[in-house]
């Protein structure tokens, strides 16, 4: 295997007593997407501004496309493009003229400079919104704005913090379509998500992340089988039940039915996949609710 | 539709280039440009201060001179200083923003996007700066200055400008947001009143006295009120100069250090 384009070991960072990334280990392989999971607070956003030379770390060590994050941030700034939480855009500035300066920034050859920010801008659907200031723009609009500023410069390594936020169904997908074209095209994609459908949808790999430290590192589906399989969830007046089913209608519908025989007060219910709160709580070890109704055990 | 190349580009230089800080000095007057009424309001407010000084506290003054000849060098180094101050809110709007974590994350050069800031701020004074001395020229203000003197003077105002915006591109990066900033703004708008810039120091109580004395701004308006009245300026030229690329090399190599500073 070629070595990893991307390389955290015993990545440690505090502030003051606060311990945010404890001993962090991490690795990415070239063109590979991988997701970073986890909840607020989980040390995702501090890991991926020390990726991206912002911050120093207290120890550890990180190397970007064979370079040293601390020793030499020129050579990783030159191969990472970084999207943070917020849209890092010039509000005064239009679009089309955003992307010119970011072209400029990106030492991007003359032919290069000039024909991709409207290509990027069609790309991305803001042709129409080109030369508007972007102070005019939706928070979908800055977001997609954002993402065509990383991708002018064909980055080997794209950083997503947290890239959906905010954005509805349809751009969300827009802007997953356009990430899976850059990564057909050899690009390395580190994202931070909260959400497993997200992680799901983008990444081949997953790291889960609690209190500044990996805590389980494998594909989406290999996760979601450590958590079991989907869930009948019967809400009833002595509590939330569930019952675990293939997801199948049959399999629903035997569930039901025998809940239904057993004539078992039941206010509501759904069908549950398992969520980032299930693949968390089976990570850290706390159990999810009890099944405490006997006749509901039994069921099961 | 155009075909998009996203094939990742490897081996892309790793400094910048002076490019980069021409393209970042194109942003700022961009940026000027659309944001008229601060300018205006740059303006407005010394001219609101120049009337208010010469025609109401004027009579009062005893300064020696025409109260309008003494105060115009004072109500220019005002101007220039609250312009120059505002770069702390453009600079700190641009850390809130996340555009100063985009560009601290590219390979471009540490001090571009100040100097953008700085130029911008150097245009825009000049703007403001030539408006209030023509509004002073009209209401009465008799300079003598020869053509070098205007030079001269003309030129202690521009490095003043620089120093107070290296000075104030520092204090936006650190400030905790743009409304932290503008603070900066008040605070140089008070600085000039113990000086030499509205009243003579000697008319001063002691204690303020010798603060004014201290103050930068002292030697400064000193210095521009000679050069443009055509008299002596004395020892306080070498001293406004002394303070000026101090302060400009202060807050050059503080907002260099801090643009690049890892948390």
């Amino acid at each position: 295997m070629t070595a990893p384009i991307i390389a955290v070991q015993g990545l440690r960072k505090s502030y003051g007593d606060v311990t945010v990334l404890d001993g962090l280990d991490l690795e990415v392989a070239r063109g590979e997407v991988l997701a970073l999971l986890g909840p607020n607070g989980a040390g995702k956003t501090t890991t991926v501004r020390i990726l991206s030379t912002l911050l120093r770390p207290d120890a550890g060590t990180v190397t970007v496309a064979g370079y040293d994050v601390v020793r030499s941030p020129g050579h990783v700034r030159a191969a990472i493009s970084l999207t943070g939480q917020f849209a890092a855009v010039d509000e005064l500035l239009t679009g089309e003229e955003n992307l010119r300066l970011m072209a400029r920034l990106s030492h991007l050859g003359r032919a290069e400079a000039r024909t991709r920010p409207a290509a990027l801008l069609e790309l991305f659907d803001l042709t129409e919104a080109a030369r508007r200031p972007v102070k005019t723009y939706s928070g979908g609009m800055r977001r997609r704005l954002d993402l065509a500023a990383s991708l002018l410069s064909r980055p080997q390594v794209l950083v997503l913090d947290e890239p959906t936020t905010g954005l509805d169904p349809r751009s969300r997908n827009d802007l997953w379509a356009v990430i899976g074209d850059a990564v057909r095209a050899g690009t390395t994609v580190l994202l931070t998500t909260q959400y497993l459908e997200e992680a799901d949808q983008l990444a081949d790999r997953v790291a889960v992340v609690d209190h500044g430290r990996v805590i389980a590192d494998g594909t989406t589906s290999a996760l979601k089988a450590g958590v079991g399989a989907a869930h009948v969830e019967l809400t009833t007046p002595s509590g939330v039940e569930r019952i675990e089913t293939d997801g199948s209608v049959g399999d629903v519908r035997r569930i039901l039915a025998d809940v239904e025989r057993r004539g078992l007060p039941v206010d509501s219910w759904e069908v549950r996949r398992p969520s980032l709160d299930d693949v968390f709580l089976s990570l850290t070890g706390r159990p999810a609710a009890p099944v405490q109704n006997r006749e509901l055990q039994e069921i099961r | 539709m155009t075909a998009l190349d996203l094939t990742p580009r490897v081996g892309q230089s790793s400094t910048g280039t002076a490019g980069d800080t021409l393209a970042l000095i194109g942003r700022c007057l961009r940026r000027s440009t659309r944001q008229l009424d601060t300018l205006l309001l740059a303006v407005m407010l010394p001219v609101m201060l120049l009337l208010m000084f010469v025609y109401v506290f004027g009579g009062a003054i005893q300064s020696g001179m025409d109260y309008v000849d003494f105060v115009v060098p004072g109500i220019v180094l005002l101007t220039a200083g609250y312009g120059a101050s505002t770069t702390a809110v453009d600079v700190a709007s641009d850390v809130t923003a996340g555009i100063m974590d985009r560009f601290r994350s590219m390979p471009i050069r540490a001090t571009g996007v100040m100097t953008g800031h700085v130029v911008a701020s150097m245009a825009r004074n000049a703007v403001s700066t030539t408006l209030v001395i023509g509004i002073a020229l009209l209401i009465g203000f008799d300079a003598h200055a020869s053509v070098l003197g205007w030079v001269a003077a003309i030129g202690l105002v521009a490095l003043y400008v620089a120093a107070l915006t290296w000075i104030a591109v520092a204090i936006g990066v650190v400030a905790s947001g743009p409304e932290a900033a503008s603070g900066f703004s008040f605070a140089i708008l008070f600085v000039p009143y113990v000086s030499s810039a509205f009243v003579p120091v000697e008319s001063m109580p002691s204690v303020l006295e010798s603060i004014a004395a201290w103050n930068p701004v002292t030697p400064v308006a000193d210095t521009v009120r000679g050069l443009l009245l055509g008299t002596p300026v004395g020892s306080s030229a070498p001293a406004a100069i002394a303070w000026c690329v101090g302060l400009l090399l202060a807050g050059w190599v503080a907002a260099a250090v801090l643009f690049r500073r890892q948390r």
